[in-house]
C-alpha cells in the first residue's frame, strides 16, 4: 500500500502507524465528504430519472437557474475587474496603508453572510437609510433582483483579488519595468506582460468567484424576499422545495449545484496539474493557488 | 533655498513608483470597495448607533441571544478542534504517504469549499435523519445527528474541513528532512522526533488553520439551518436568530446581534492575521 521508501531508517513512520493513520484519515474523509455526496445523488434520483428531469425543467426551477446565471454573469466580471485593479495596486506599488487595504478587501470573508445581507437591508430596505428615497421613486432594490446582485457582489469581492495578489507579488515588477523602459504604454504593459503571467491564477480566481456567486445562500436569503419565480436563486429554490416537503425535487436542483462544485474541483486539479510541469517562473501561480484556496469560501 | 534642498532630499529618500496606473487602479479599488463594502458596513454601524447603550445591551443579551451565542461559539469551537485534529492527520497522510487514489482524495478535500452550503446542509440533514443512511445506524445508539447540537457540530466540521488541511499542506511539504534525519542519527525515537520537533514546528500553522476553521464556523448559516431544526434556546445559532428578528421586522434586535457578530468577526480576523504573521516567522 505505501511504497517502499528510500528515506533513512528512523525517519519513516512505522508500518502499523501508517496503516492506522491512513485508515483513520480515509474513514474521516469518506464519512464527511464522500457519503454526503453520494447521498445527494441517491436522493435526487430516488423517484426515478423522469421525475428528476421533470423537476429540473419545471418553470420555477428554470427561472431560478436563469436568475442564478444572471447574478453570476454580473458579479463575476465586475469583481474580476476589481480584483485586477486591486492586485495591480497592491502588488506593484509601495504605499502606506497597504495592510489596511488588504484587510478591508478580506472583510467580506470574515463577516457572516446573514450579517452581510442585513447590511444591505439596512441600507436599501423600507426602513433603511435610503428606504424612503427609493420608495418615493418606486425603485425596488431589496426583495428584488438588484438586491441579490449587490449582496452577491459583496460576498464575492475578495476572491479574484486574493487570488491575484500573491501571484502578482511573486512575479515582481521587473518584467513590467523592462517593458516600460522599452517604450510600452501602461495599458500595453498590462495586457501583454502582466496579464499573461498571471493567467492561471486569474482563471482560478474567476472559477472560485463564480462557484461562490452561484452558491451564495445566507446573504441572498436575507434580501431576496423569497418570491418564487422572481427572486429565488438556485440555493433558495432548494430551500423552498425542501420546506414544501418536495425532497426529491430539492435534491434534484441541489445535484446541479453539486455538479458545478465537482466541475470547479476538476478545473482546479487541472490547473494545478498544468502549472506543476511548468518552469519555475510559474511557481507563483501555485503559491497563489494555495493561498487562494485557503481563503476560498469563508461563511456562506 | 533650504526648503528646496529639503524637498529634494525627501524625494530621494521616498520610494518612487515607476510603473504607471497607480492612481487609476487605486482610485477604482477604493471607490468600488467603499461602495460595495464600506458603506453597507457603515449602514449597520449607523443603525446600531441609533440604539441607546442600554437598549443595545438588552437586545444583544436576551436569553435567546445568549443561548444562540453559546451554541454558535461552542459548536464552532468543538468543530474547529475536531478539524484541527483530523485535519493534521489528513494533511500528514496526503503529504508523507503514497497510496493509490491520493490525487482524487486530495481534490476531494476541497469539496466543502466548492459546494454551496445549502446543498451541504440538505444532504447532511438527510444523511442523519431517522431513516437516513447514517441515521438509521446511529439512532438505536441514541446518537441523533439531525435537529440537535450534534448536527450543528457535524455541519460545521464539514464546512471547516479543508481549512486545516490546506493551511498545513504547503508547510509540511516545505519541511526540511535534514532535521528529522539529524534527530534519527542522534538516536531519537520516531515518537520523540514527531512530538519534540515536528509538532512544535507545525503548531503555529495548525493554530492558524484552527482559527480559520473557527471563524468560518461562527459565521456559517446555510448548512446549519437545514440540519439543526432551529429550535430557539436549543439548536438556534446566532445567524438564524438574526434572520428570525428580521422576519419579525424587529430590526433593532437584529442589528444588536448582527453587530456582536460583526465585531467578533473583526477580532477573529485580527487574530488570524497575527497568527499568520507568527507562523510566517517560523517558516522563515
Amino acid at each position: 500500500m505505501t511504497g517502499s521508501s528510500t528515506a533513512p531508517r528512523g525517519c519513516e513512520d512505522p508500518r502499523w502507524l501508517k496503516g492506522l493513520l491512513l485508515a483513520a484519515s480515509l474513514a474521516f474523509l469518506l464519512i464527511f465528504l464522500l457519503l454526503p455526496l453520494l447521498n445527494l445523488f441517491a436522493q435526487a434520483l430516488s423517484r426515478g430519472g423522469r421525475f428528476y428531469l421533470a423537476s429540473l425543467l419545471s418553470a420555477d426551477t428554470r427561472s431560478a437557474i436563469r436568475l442564478t446565471l444572471l447574478v453570476a454573469a454580473i458579479c463575476v466580471p465586475l469583481n474580476t475587474v476589481f480584483g485586477l485593479a486591486a492586485a495591480w495596486a497592491v502588488a506593484k506599488f509601495e504605499f502606506r496603508g497597504k495592510t489596511l487595504l488588504v484587510t478591508l478587501i478580506d472583510l467580506p470573508f470574515s463577516v457572516s453572510p446573514v450579517v452581510s445581507g442585513s447590511m444591505y437591508l439596512f441600507l436599501f430596505g423600507l426602513q433603511g437609510l435610503f428606504g424612503s428615497w427609493l420608495d418615493a421613486r418606486d425603485i425596488q432594490i431589496v426583495f428584488a433582483v438588484p438586491g441579490l446582485v449587490l449582496v452577491t457582489m459583496f460576498v464575492t469581492i475578495p476572491f479574484v483579488a486574493r487570488e491575484l495578489i500573491p501571484v502578482m507579488q511573486a512575479t515582481g515588477t521587473e518584467q513590467e519595468q523592462a517593458a516600460i523602459t522599452l517604450g510600452a504604454s501602461g495599458w500595453q504593459t498590462f495586457w501583454h506582460v502582466s496579464l499573461p503571467s498571471v493567467k492561471w491564477g486569474l482563471l482560478y480566481g474567476v472559477i472560485l468567484c463564480n462557484a461562490r456567486a452561484m452558491g451564495e445562500f445566507g446573504a441572498v436569503s436575507v434580501v431576496s424576499g423569497h418570491i418564487t419565480g422572481l427572486t429565488d436563486t438556485m440555493p433558495l429554490r432548494v430551500e423552498k422545495l425542501y420546506n414544501e416537503y418536495n425532497g426529491a425535487a430539492a435534491f434534484a436542483v441541489a445535484s446541479l449545484l453539486a455538479m458545478l462544485a465537482l466541475v470547479t474541483l476538476l478545473v482546479k486539479t487541472f490547473l494545478e496539474g498544468r502549472t506543476a510541469g511548468e518552469p519555475a517562473s510559474i511557481q507563483p501561480v501555485i503559491i497563489g493557488a494555495r493561498a487562494g484556496v485557503s481563503n476560498l469560501s469563508r461563511a456562506k | 533655498m533650504r526648503s528646496k534642498i529639503r524637498m529634494t532630499v525627501v524625494m530621494a529618500a521616498k520610494k518612487y513608483n515607476v510603473l504607471p496606473g497607480f492612481n487609476l487602479t487605486m482610485g477604482y479599488t477604493l471607490t468600488w470597495l467603499s461602495l460595495i463594502v464600506l458603506i453597507p458596513i457603515g449602514a449597520l454601524v449607523l443603525k446600531a448607533c441609533s440604539l441607546s447603550g442600554s437598549e443595545f445591551w438588552r437586545l444583544a443579551t436576551t436569553g435567546r441571544a445568549l443561548a444562540a451565542y453559546r451554541l454558535t461559539f461552542g459548536a464552532s469551537l468543538v468543530a474547529a478542534l475536531a478539524n484541527a485534529f483530523f485535519g493534521t492527520m489528513v494533511a500528514w497522510v496526503l503529504v508523507r504517504y503514497r497510496f493509490p487514489g491520493k490525487r482524487w482524495l486530495d481534490a476531494l478535500v476541497d469539496f466543502p469549499f466548492a459546494l454551496p452550503t445549502a446543498v451541504a446542509g440538505l444532504t447532511l440533514s438527510s444523511l442523519f435523519a431517522a431513516n437516513g443512511w447514517l441515521g438509521r445506524w446511529l439512532g438505536p445508539w441514541g446518537i441523533h445527528g439531525a435537529f440537535t447540537p450534534l448536527g450543528v457540530v457535524i455541519a460545521l466540521i464539514f464546512v471547516g474541513l479543508p481549512f486545516v488541511v490546506r493551511t498545513l499542506q504547503p508547510v509540511m511539504e516545505n519541511l526540511e528532512p535534514d532535521i528529522e534525519e539529524a534527530a534519527a542519527t542522534l538516536g531519537a525515537s520516531r515518537l520523540r522526533t514527531v512530538s519534540h520537533i515536528l509538532l512544535p514546528t507545525l503548531l503555529p500553522t495548525i493554530l492558524t488553520g484552527f482559527a480559520l476553521a473557527f471563524a468560518r464556523a461562527v459565521g456559517e448559516y446555510g448548512s446549519v439551518v437545514f440540519v439543526s431544526g432551529n429550535l430557539p434556546y436549543k439548536t438556534e445559532i446566532a445567524p438564524v436568530l438574526i434572520m428570525m428578528r428580521l422576519e419579525e421586522y424587529n430590526y433593532a434586535g437584529a442589528t444588536a446581534i448582527a453587530l456582536v457578530l460583526l465585531v467578533s468577526a473583526f477580532v477573529l480576523l485580527a487574530i488570524i492575521n497575527w497568527l499568520e504573521l507568527w507562523a510566517g516567522r517560523f517558516q522563515n
